[in-house]
C-alpha cells in the first residue's frame, strides 16, 4: 500500500488536466448512455482493492509487480474503482504490456466482481494464451502476448459475451454468458512486469466505435423491424389518434379538424372548447396574464379556485409581465404612450396592433405567440380568421382588480378540495406523472430529474428556444433602448405596486391555510427582486421576463384545465415519448445493455 | 378493350393467349401514331411480371417491329422511349428472351439510341441494355465493337443518377478481361466513376465500388492509379475504408474489401498498411462468419485467401482473428443435418452453396497454411480436417477437387504433418487416384503435392513407390504444360534422393534415357533444373554412379558439356558441375573426365570464375579426383598437375571465402600428399561425394 500516495502525485499537472478533459470527452462520446452520478465508469486502477504485491503509478493506470514470483501463489492482481455499467452497452479497455519481465506467467484477468479474485473471474493469459474462466485450467483461446502487445478487452453486455484484441485485431469471443458487474483487472506474476492501462485516456488500438457502430445498426434495425401485430389498422389508428391528440391538446384547432378530415378520425374534445383553451394560451403566451386569468374563471368557473397553487402562479407571473410591461393591467395605461408599442420583445412584427385600442385586434396580438410555438404554423393564419370576437377578454382587462379579489374569495374554497399542496406546482405535476408512468417502478423513479419530459415541453421547448432568440436578435435594436418598467407609465408603475402588496397577501393568505410553501416565497422573493434594479431587464433574476418563461405555466394551466374537463392532461404523444425515455434508463437500472444504443434522441429528428 | 373481351368466348384457352399477344403485335403497325403508342403503352402494362406473355411477344415478332419504331426518327420521342421500356422488360424475362433479343441486334440498336439527346430515352436504353449486359448470355464483346461506345458511356456519366447507376453496372458486369480493364481505364474510368463513389443514391455509390473492384483486379496499372485518387479531397483508400465499416451494408463492406484487397496485390498498397492489416482483413474475416449468407461467406474466404496468399505475416493475424481457422469448419457443414427435414426449400438452397462453401474454405486454408508451420498445425488439428480433405478430393466437382488439392499441398509443406497426419489419413491413396485421370490444373496441383510426399522422410513414401508412381509421373514429363513436367521430374528427383538401386534402374527405365536428355534440353529452366538434380541423384553412391555412367556415360559427358556451354543461368552450371563432382567421385567413372581434356579444361575455367558457389563446384570435382586412397590417384594427380590446376589451388588458398579455402586447401594438400589431412578430407568427400539433391515444394 505503499504505492497508494504515488497515484496522485500528478493531480495538478495541466497535461493530466488536458488529458483529464479528452478522457472525459471519449467516455461521453463511447458511453452516452451512462449516467456517471449512478454508475461511474471505471478510470483508474483501484489503490483500494489490490493485493500488497501490486505497485500503481502514473495517475493508477501503470501496474507493476513487486513481489517475488517464485510460484503462481506469488499473483497478484488490481481492478478498476468500478464496475462497468450495464448502460454502457458495449465497454472497451486496453493493456499495454511495457515490459514483460524474466518469467512466463503473465495475466489478464479483466473482469473480477468480487475482491474474492478467483471465483467469477475471467481471463486471458499471456504466456500460453489460454482463456480462464473462473477456474485454474484454461481453453486454448488466442495466441501469447508479450512485451510491445496491446491488449484489449471488450464486453458486449447487450448478448453478455466478451472477446479479446491483440494490437488491434479481434480474437474472436472468449466467454459467454458473463454475469453483471464485471471489473476490468489485470493480474501479474512476474518481477518486472508492468503494464499500463488505457480506460479511454489515449485512442484505442482497435476500432471500437466501428464495433459499435455494428451493433447500434443491429439494434436500430431490431427496433424498426419490430413486429407490431397484425391488427395493422389499429396501429394506423393509434398513430392517428397520437397526432390528433397532440395538435387538439395544444390547442392547434384548424389543424387538428384539417388532420381529422383527411384521416376520418373523430376529434374527443368540442371545437369551442379547443378554441378556448387556445385562447387562454395564447394569452399566457403573450404575456397577458391577468386576462387569461380572468378568462379562465370565466370560462372554467371554479378551476382556480380548486388550484390555488396554479392560481398563485398565475398571479405571480402576472406580476412579472406588469414588471415586463406586457400585462393588460398595465398596457391599458399606456395606450396613447406610442413607446409601449416595442415594450413587449417575444413579437416584434406584430407589436404595432397591439398598442390599437380597437378590441378585435386581440385576435392579432394573440396571434404571436403562435410564432413561437411554431410546431405547426398552417393553423396560424386559418385561426387568425376563425378566431371569434375577444371582446369579453379585452373588455375585462381594464377590471383587473376585481380578479384578485376573485381569486382571495376563491382560494378559501379550495381549501377543501385541496387539503394538501407542501410543493410547488411544478413538482407537484412532475410527481403526479411520475406515478402514473411507472406504476410498477414507483422507487426511484420520482425523484428522477427527467421528469420534465412529462410535461409535454421536451423537445418543443427546445424548438421555441430556438425560434424565441432568433425574435429577439431581432427586435434587440429597437425594442432595448425603450425597455422600460411597465412600460415607463407612472400609473402603471404604481398599479403594479398594488398589485405586488395584493400578491404579497395572496402568499401570507396560503400560508395560513395550507402552511408555509418554500416554492411560493422563492417565487414571489424572485418576482420582488426584479424592482430593485434599474434594468431588471439585465439583472440576475431578469431572466423571468424572458417571454420563454410562459411556456411553463402555460403548460400547467393548459393541463389543469384539460384534467378539469376530464381529459388527458397529457398528449399521449409526450406521454409515449416520456414513457420510452423512462424505459430506456430503467433498461440501464436492470442492467440491459441494448439500451445504449436505443436512445429515444435516436429517433427524434 | 372490348376485344379483349371478345376473344374468349371464341377460341380456346391456349390459342386465345397467342390471340391476344397477336393484337398486342397488330396494333404497332397501326397507320395512326397515336394509336401506336398507345399499342406500346397497353403492351408495357400487359408484359410487366408475365414471362409468358413475353416469351408469345418475341415469338410474334414483336421485337424487330420495337426496334424500327425506336430507331425510326420520325417516331416521337414518347414513343421512342415507351419501346426502349417495353424491350426492357422483355429482357427482364428469361435467358431465352434475352438471347432473342440479342439475336435481333437490340444492342447496335439500343447503343445507337444513346446519341439521341433526350434523356428520358436514355435512360430507358440504358436500362435495357443494362439488363442485356448482366445477363450471362450476352456476349461482353459487344460493348467493345464500337470504338466510340465507351467514351460516349463515360460521357452519359454526368447525366442523372439513373445513367451512372446503368452505365456503372455496365461496366463492372463488361470488363472481364485485362484487354477490357485497359480499354475503360484509357477512357477515363477511374476520374469519371470516382465521384460516384459518394453519390447521394446508395444504388450508384455501389454500382461504382464495383466497378472499381473488376478494374483493379490483378492490374497493377489501375491499382497504382486508384491509390492516387482524390474523392473530395479525401483518398480513395479512405473512402473504402470508411464503406467498410460494420454499419454498412454488407454487398458494401464486402465490396470495398475486394477493392482494397486488389489494390493490394497488385502491389499498390502495403501489406502492413494498417488499412490492410486493421480494416480489410478483419472485414473479409467478419465475411466468413456464420451470420452472413452463405454467397456472402464464399467471397468472403475467396477475397481473403486471396489478400494473404504471398504475405505471412497477415496469414499469422488471420489465423488469430474471430476463431477463423475454426470458423471455416463450419463451412463443411451444409446442407445439415437439421435443414434436410425441416425445410425443401432451405436444403435446396444449402445444397446450391454447398460446394462453394466447401471449396472456399480448402483455398482458404490453403492460403492460410502456405508458410507458418504453427498455422498448418492448427489446420490440422481442427475438426476432421483432414477427413475433410481425404474426402474432397474425391468429391464431383473439380472447383472442390482443386481446393481441396491445394489445401492438402500447402501442408504438405510441413515435415511434421508429413511424417504424421498425412501418413494417419493415407492421403497418398485418394491422391494417386485423382493423378489418374483429372483436368490439368488439378493435376499440377496434385502433382505438387505428390512431390513432398515422395521426400524421402515421408513415410508414405514407400506406399507411393509400390502402387506404380513412376510410370506415371514419367508420363507427366512428357506433357505440354512445362508446371506438369517440371512436378514430374521433380518428383522423380525426389525419389531418387538415396534410393535404392532397383528403384534408380527402375527410373532410367521407364523414363529412358532419349526423354532425360531430351529433358535436358528443355526450354523451361525449372525442369532442366530438376532433370540435372534428377541426374545427381541418381549418381551417388560410388557403385550407382559407375553402373550409370558404364550404360549412359557417353550420352551424360555430352549433355554436361553442352550444358556447361550453353547460356545457362550459374544455378543450372552449378548443378552441372556438382554432377561432374559425383561423377567423379566413382571409381570407373573418374576416367571418363579424366579422359577429356575439353571437360578438364572447363572445369579448370570455372575454379578461376568470378562466382564462388562455380568455384566451389568446381574444386569440388578436382578434390574428387585427386582423392589418394583411389588406384591411379598419382596419376590423375599429376595430370592435373599438369594442366596447372595446382597453381590455381594454391591461388584459391588465398581466396576470401572461406568455404571456398577450406576446400582448395584440402585440394592442395591431397596433391602434396600430405597424410595428416587426407583423413579430413575422406571425411568431407564422403560426404560430398553422395552430394544429391532434394528439395520440398514450395
Amino acid at each position: 500500500m505503499a504505492e497508494l500516495g504515488a497515484g496522485s502525485l500528478l493531480l495538478g499537472d495541466p497535461a493530466f488536466n488536458y488529458q483529464e478533459a479528452e478522457l472525459n470527452e471519449r467516455l461521453k462520446r463511447l458511453y452516452p448512455a451512462v449516467n456517471e452520478d449512478e454508475t461511474p465508469l471505471p478510470r483508474s486502477w483501484s489503490p483500494k482493492d489490490k493485493y500488497s504485491y501490486i505497485g500503481l503509478s502514473q495517475n493508477n493506470l501503470r501496474v507493476h509487480y513487486k513481489g517475488h514470483g517464485k510460484n503462481h501463489k506469488d499473483a497478484a492482481s488490481v481492478r478498476a474503482t468500478h464496475p462497468i455499467p450495464a448502460a454502457c452497452g458495449i465497454y472497451y479497455f486496453e493493456v499495454k504490456i511495457v515490459s514483460k519481465g524474466l518469467d512466463f506467467l503473465s495475466s489478464l484477468l479483466p473482469l473480477s466482481p468480487i475482491p474474492g479474485w478467483d471465483k467469477h473471474s475471467y481471463g486471458y493469459h499471456g504466456d500460453d494464451g489460454h482463456s480462464f474462466c473462473s477456474s485454474g485450467t484454461g481453453q486454448p483461446y488466442g495466441p501469447t502476448f508479450t512485451t510491445g502487445d496491446v491488449i484489449g478487452c471488450c464486453v458486449n453486455l447487450i448478448n453478455n459475451t466478451c472477446f479479446y484484441t491483440k494490437n488491434g485485431i479481434s480474437l474472436g469471443v472468449a466467454f459467454t454468458d458473463l454475469p453483471p458487474n464485471l471489473y476490468p483487472t489485470v493480474g501479474l506474476q512476474t518481477p518486472g512486469e508492468i503494464v499500463d492501462a488505457n480506460f479511454g485516456q489515449q485512442p484505442f488500438v482497435f476500432d471500437i466505435e466501428d464495433y459499435m457502430s455494428e451493433w447500434r445498426a443491429k439494434i436500430h434495425g431490431m427496433i424498426a423491424r419490430f413486429p407490431i401485430g397484425e391488427r395493422l389498422g389499429e396501429w394506423q389508428a393509434v398513430l392517428q389518434n397520437m397526432v390528433s391528440t397532440y395538435l387538439v391538446h395544444h390547442g392547434y384547432c384548424a389543424t387538428a379538424t384539417a388532420f381529422a378530415r383527411a384521416t376520418e378520425t373523430l376529434i374527443q374534445e368540442d371545437q369551442t372548447s379547443i378554441k378556448n383553451r387556445q385562447r387562454i394560451q395564447k394569452l399566457v403566451l403573450a404575456g397577458r396574464v391577468g386576462e387569461a386569468i380572468e378568462a379562465t374563471q370565466q370560462l372554467y368557473p371554479g378551476l382556480l379556485e380548486h388550484n390555488p397553487n396554479l392560481l398563485f402562479m398565475l398571479k405571480c407571473r402576472q406580476f412579472v409581465e406588469m414588471v415586463n410591461g406586457t400585462d393588460s393591467e398595465v398596457r391599458c395605461f399606456s395606450v396613447r404612450s406610442p413607446k409601449s408599442q416595442d415594450s413587449y420583445p417575444g413579437s416584434p412584427s406584430l407589436s404595432p396592433r397591439h398598442g390599437a385600442t380597437n378590441p378585435n385586434l386581440h385576435s392579432a396580438g394573440a396571434d404571436s405567440p403562435t410564432c413561437s410555438n411554431g410546431v405547426t404554423p398552417p393553423n396560424k393564419n386559418k385561426s387568425h380568421n376563425k378566431y371569434p370576437g375577444v371582446s369579453s377578454a379585452s373588455s375585462s382587462s381594464s377590471s383587473s382588480p376585481s380578479s384578485v379579489n376573485y381569486s382571495e374569495s376563491n382560494s378559501t374554497d379550495s381549501t377543501k378540495s385541496q387539503p394538501h399542496s407542501g410543493t410547488s406546482n411544478q413538482e407537484e405535476t412532475s410527481d403526479s406523472e411520475m406515478e402514473i408512468e411507472a406504476e410498477h417502478y414507483t422507487n426511484g423513479v420520482a425523484e428522477n430529474p427527467s421528469a420534465r419530459i412529462m410535461n409535454g415541453t421536451y423537445k418543443h421547448q427546445e424548438i421555441l428556444q430556438a425560434q424565441d432568440i432568433s425574435l429577439g436578435n431581432g427586435v434587440a435594436e429597437d425594442s432595448c433602448a425603450s425597455r422600460q418598467l411597465c412600460g415607463g407609465n407612472q400609473a402603471a408603475t404604481e398599479r403594479m405596486i398594488q398589485f405586488g402588496r395584493e400578491l404579497q397577501g395572496l402568499n401570507e393568505q396560503l400560508c395560513r391555510e395550507y402552511g408555509k410553501n418554500v416554492t411560493h416565497k422563492k417565487m414571489l422573493q424572485d418576482a420582488f427582486s426584479l424592482l430593485a434594479y434599474s434594468d431588471p431587464w439585465n439583472c440576475p433574476v431578469g431572466q423571468q421576463l424572458d417571454p420563454m418563461q410562459r411556456e411553463n405555466i402555460c403548460s400547467a394551466l393548459n393541463s389543469a384545465i384539460l384534467e378539469s374537463q376530464n381529459l388527458p392532461k397529457q398528449p399521449p404523444l409526450m406521454l409515449a415519448l416520456g414513457q420510452a425515455t423512462e424505459c430506456v434508463q430503467l433498461m440501464a437500472r436492470v442492467r440491459s445493455g441494448s439500451c445504449s444504443f436505443a436512445r429515444v434522441d435516436n429517433f427524434l429528428h | 378493350m372490348a376485344c379483349l373481351l371478345e376473344a374468349p368466348l371464341r377460341i380456346s384457352v391456349l390459342s386465345e393467349v397467342t390471340a391476344t399477344s397477336r393484337h398486342y403485335v397488330d396494333r404497332l403497325f397501326d397507320p395512326d401514331p397515336q394509336k401506336v403508342l398507345q399499342g406500346v403503352i397497353d403492351m408495357k402494362n400487359a408484359v410487366i411480371g408475365n414471362n409468358k406473355q413475353k416469351a408469345n411477344l418475341i415469338v410474334l415478332g414483336a421485337v424487330p417491329r420495337l426496334l424500327y419504331l425506336l430507331q425510326q426518327g420520325s417516331s416521337s420521342s414518347e414513343l421512342r422511349a415507351e419501346c426502349a421500356v417495353v424491350l426492357g422488360s422483355l429482357a427482364m424475362g428469361t435467358e431465352n428472351n434475352i438471347k432473342s433479343l440479342v439475336d435481333c441486334h437490340i444492342i447496335p440498336a439500343l447503343l445507337q439510341g444513346l446519341l439521341c439527346p433526350d434523356l428520358i430515352f436514355i435512360e430507358a436504353c440504358l436500362r435495357c441494355l443494362r439488363t442485356v449486359f448482366i445477363s450471362p448470355v450476352t456476349p461482353v464483346q459487344l460493348l467493345y465493337t464500337d470504338p466510340t461506345v465507351i467514351p460516349h458511356l463515360m460521357s452519359l456519366l454526368s447525366r442523372s443518377q439513373r445513367t451512372q447507376e446503368y452505365i456503372t453496372q455496365i461496366f463492372s458486369h463488361c470488363c472481364k478481361t485485362p484487354e477490357h480493364q485497359t480499354v475503360l481505364f484509357n477512357h477515363g474510368a477511374i476520374q469519371n466513376i470516382a465521384p460516384l463513389l459518394i453519390s447521394p443514391s446508395y444504388k450508384v455509390r455501389m454500382q461504382a465500388l464495383k466497378c472499381f473492384s473488376v478494374l483493379a483486379y490483378e492490374n497493377t496499372q489501375v491499382s497504382m492509379t486508384l491509390v492516387n485518387v482524390l474523392v473530395d479531397e479525401e483518398l480513395l483508400s479512405q473512402v473504402f475504408v470508411r464503406m467498410m465499416q460494420r454499419d454498412q451494408p454488407i454487398d458494401m463492406q464486402l465490396t470495398a474489401a475486394k477493392c482494397l484487397t486488389y489494390m493490394c496485390r497488385a502491389g499498390a498498397i502495403r501489406t502492413d498498411d494498417s488499412c490492410i492489416v486493421l480494416k480489410t482483413l478483419p472485414c473479409l474475416v467478419r465475411m466468413c462468419s456464420k451470420e452472413r449468407l452463405l454467397e456472402e461467406r464464399v467471397e468472403g474466404a475467396e477475397t481473403l485467401a486471396y489478400l494473404m496468399e504471398p504475405d505471412v505475416e497477415l496469414q499469422r493475424i488471420a489465423s488469430v482473428t474471430d476463431h477463423l481457422v475454426a470458423m471455416l469448419a463450419d463451412y463443411f457443414k451444409y446442407p445439415s443435418s437439421v435443414s434436410a427435414i425441416t425445410d425443401i426449400k432451405r436444403l435446396d438452397h444449402d445444397l446450391k452453396h454447398a460446394h462453394e462453401l466447401r471449396q472456399a474454405a480448402f483455398k482458404l486454408y490453403a492460403s492460410l497454411g502456405s508458410n507458418d508451420e504453427d498455422i498448418r498445425k492448427k489446420i490440422t488439428e481442427t475438426e476432421n480436417m483432414m477427413d475433410r480433405i481425404v474426402s474432397g478430393l474425391s468429391e464431383s466437382s473439380v472447383k472442390v477437387r482443386l481446393a481441396a488439392v491445394r489445401c492438402l499441398h500447402s501442408l504438405s509443406r510441413s515435415v511434421q504433418q508429413l511424417r504424421t497426419s498425412f501418413h494417419d489419413h493415407a492421403v497418398w491413396k485418394p491422391l494417386m487416384k485423382l493423378l489418374q485421370n483429372a483436368p490439368d490444373e488439378v493435376l499440377v496441383m496434385a502433382s505438387s503435392t505428390l512431390c513432398n510426399l515422395l521426400l524421402e522422410f515421408s513415410p508414405s513414401k514407400e506406399p507411393i513407390l509400390e502402387s506404380g508412381v513412376i510410370e506415371l509421373l514419367c508420363s507427366l514429363t512428357q506433357s505440354d504444360s512445362p508446371a506438369l513436367r517440371v512436378n514430374g521430374i521433380w518428383a522423380l528427383m525426389n525419389m531418387a534422393f538415396q534410393a535404392d538401386q532397383k528403384v534408380k534402374g527402375e527410373i532410367v527405365r521407364a523414363l529412358g534415357t532419349e526423354q532425360l536428355f531430351r529433358l535436358l534440353s528443355d526450354p523451361d529452366s525449372n525442369v532442366l533444373m530438376k532433370t540435372l538434380g534428377l541426374l545427381r541423384n541418381l549418381l551417388s553412391t560410388r557403385p550407382h554412379i559407375d553402373q550409370v555412367m558404364s550404360s549412359h556415360g557417353k550420352q551424360i559427358m555430352q549433355a554436361v558439356t553442352l550444358i556447361l556451354e550453353g547460356e545457362h543461368s550459374i544455378e543450372v552450371k552449378e548443378q552441372t558441375l556438382c554432377i561432374l563432382a559425383n561423377i567423379a567421385d566413382g571409381n570407373t567413372a573418374k576416367e571418363l573426365i579424366m579422359t577429356n581434356d575439353d571437360i578438364l579444361q572447363k572445369i579448370k575455367y570455372y575454379m578461376a570464375h568470378s562466382n564462388v558457389k562455380l568455384q566451389l563446384a568446381a574444386t569440388f570435382c578436382i578434390s574428387n579426383l585427386i582423392w589418394n586412397e583411389e588406384d591411379g590417384s598419382q596419376e590423375r594427380q599429376d595430370k592435373l598437375r599438369e594442366l596447372g590446376f595446382v597453381d590455381i589451388l594454391h591461388k584459391l588458398t588465398q581466396a576470401s571465402d572461406p568455404n571456398l579455402c577450406d576446400r582448395s586447401d584440402t585440394a592442395t594438400h591431397t596433391s602434396d600428399l600430405s597424410p595428416a589431412f587426407l583423413q579430413i578430407l575422406s571425411s568431407i568427400d564422403r560426404q560430398t561425394g553422395t552430394n544429391t539433391c532434394t528439395l520440398i515444394v514450395l
